[in-house]
């Protein structure tokens, strides 16, 4: 499903995010990417998603190789994966419902289906009743499950989560982590990007360390 | 959603933004700087008219005193044949002291008349604007039967028309200049735009949006911003026309003459308001193409 080949990333200036990165994961597979700060985590998601491209080495992804697509061709690919983001990066100025809707809105779904799309994905991480609230109204847990059902409403193959669990409190982590667990059973790759002991220790996945840049055996 | 309902969602929502204070201050400068060249072509439009004076060049036949109706009738038939002569149009002599009495104000002095003093006359449209051929043409005409003289179109009109043409020429130039500083404009309210919306443009990027869905609502507030401009440019010279219009009839009534400024037609406002539109439209898609050339990260 996903594989990196030889994949190094430097930015300019000389720092090296990651060297001669190469590994495979399976299709359903889940796979938790973990290391300090600063190991390169976050640069190996952007990688998968075609936010930034490696200086070397290819990444494919759904048999695509990312890190050659064009840019035109870069939102077909993102609209098959699911983005779960540490900062949430939730829209303030409308409701739940809308947030959750965007990513139907942005690949031209009907309106009927949309909305029953949108209802389903808010009733998986329990926050039905509340699609009319902003954002703003819920609390840290709460926008992170916004981010989850609009990460999975569009029943994407692949999830990339990054820092999933990063400011929660353990009961909305815990929490978190079932959600994951319901959508590694469906058959959804899962890549999770984290430094959480509680979070790593409490998922069936396999386990990626990275050191400066470097996958450690 | 079918893309007819998506641009129409995406249009109600650009009108419902357009009618933010902000905005409305750019349409208006937009519109204060297209007023400008819209005015003047206004006056050159008008001053055109006033003088009576066509693009073309016109050769004017007078007729003999003695020539009947059917010698007229016959030279009218040369006049199709002959090459050179696109089309010619018989003034009777009555008519054209009408004409004359009419916009000359002489009515007490006509009454005085014992004859018609005027001839009969032919007003030939030649299809060369040439002068070599103009004049050969002319004197070619000259030599027709009962025609006792054959006169170009005065030097004055054509002067006046040359004038007109450098004024029209100035005219273009100031719009174009215009036309540049509109875009500057309509592209720094896009580009305040889009930095409110820098959150919606990140996020809508990062899961899928293409970039003609992150352009498309700017490209139509940018249009929309433009077409108000242009609406306002025209009110402006419509407002302005009027309050000159008293004033001017007045100066001509002193002449003895009845003049009333005119606005340009519908053609000129179509393409005064399309024009402004697609410069907002332009002017937007350069701010959004400059801001979709640095995406954001994750993490």
């Amino acid at each position: 499903m996903i594989s990196f080949d030889g994949v190094s990333k430097s930015y300019r200036g000389g720092h090296q995010a990651l060297r001669d990165l190469s590994f495979e994961i399976a299709k359903g597979e889940m796979a938790v990417i973990t290391g300090h700060t600063g190991a390169g985590k976050s640069t190996l998601l952007n990688l998968i998603a075609a936010i930034e491209r490696p200086t070397s080495g290819s990444v494919v992804v759904n048999g695509q190789n990312v890190s050659k697509l064009r840019r035109s061709a870069i939102p077909y690919l993102r609209r098959n994966l699911g983005l779960i983001f540490q900062d949430h990066k939730l829209l303030y100025d409308r409701t739940v419902f809308d947030n959750v809707a965007l990513p139907l809105q942005i690949s031209g779904f009907p309106h009927a289906e949309a909305a029953k799309r949108v209802r389903a994905a808010l009733d998986k991480v329990g926050l039905l009743e509340r699609e009319k609230a902003r954002p703003v109204t819920l609390s840290g847990g709460e926008q992170q499950r916004v981010c989850i059902a609009r990460a999975i409403v569009n029943r994407p193959a692949i999830l990339l989560a990054d820092e999933p669990t990063g400011n929660l409190d353990p009961d909305y982590a815990n929490g978190i982590i079932e959600m994951f667990r319901a959508f590694h059973q469906v058959g959804v790759t899962v890549v999770i990007a984290t430094h959480d002991e509680h979070l790593i220790n409490r998922l069936p996945a396999r386990v990626l360390t990275l050191q400066q840049g470097e996958m450690r055996p | 959603m079918n893309l007819v309902s998506i641009h129409w969602h995406t249009f109600l929502q650009a009108l419902g933004r357009l009618f933010r204070p902000t905005n409305l201050l750019t349409a208006l400068v937009i519109g204060v700087t297209l007023s400008l060249p819209a005015g003047l072509y206004a006056v050159i439009d008008n001053l055109r008219q006033f003088a009576g004076v066509e693009s073309e060049s016109q050769i004017t036949l007078f007729l003999q005193g003695s020539a009947s109706q059917a010698d007229a009738a016959e030279l009218a038939q040369r006049l199709r044949q002959t090459k050179g002569v696109e089309k010619a149009e018989f003034v009777p002599k009555d008519a054209a002291l009408k004409e004359l009495v009419k916009s000359a104000g002489i009515e007490d002095l006509a009454a005085t008349l014992e004859r018609n003093p005027l001839p009969d006359a032919f007003i030939v449209h030649p299809r060369s604007d040439d002068p070599a051929e103009l004049e050969a043409l002319r004197a070619e005409l000259q030599q027709l039967p009962k025609v006792d003289a054959a006169q170009l179109d005065s030097a004055w009109a054509k002067r006046f028309y040359a004038l007109l043409q450098v004024g029209r020429h100035g005219v273009l130039i100031l719009a174009a200049l215009l036309a540049v500083a509109l875009l500057a404009i309509v592209g720094n309210t896009i580009r305040l735009q889009i930095l409110t919306l820098r959150d919606e443009i990140e996020v809508s990027t990062l899961i899928g949006a293409t970039d003609a869905f992150i352009r498309r609502p700017f490209l139509y507030a940018g249009a929309l911003q433009g077409l108000l401009g242009g609406l306002v440019a025209w009110l402006v010279v419509a407002a302005s026309l009027l309050l000159l219009n008293s004033a001017v009839a007045d100066l001509a009534s002193q002449y003895g003459t009845e003049v009333r400024l005119h606005l340009p037609g519908p053609a000129d406002a179509l393409a005064l308001l399309g024009g402004a539109a697609l410069l907002g439209w332009i002017g937007a898609y350069i701010a959004v193409g400059r801001h979709l050339r640095h995406p954001g990260r994750l993490g």
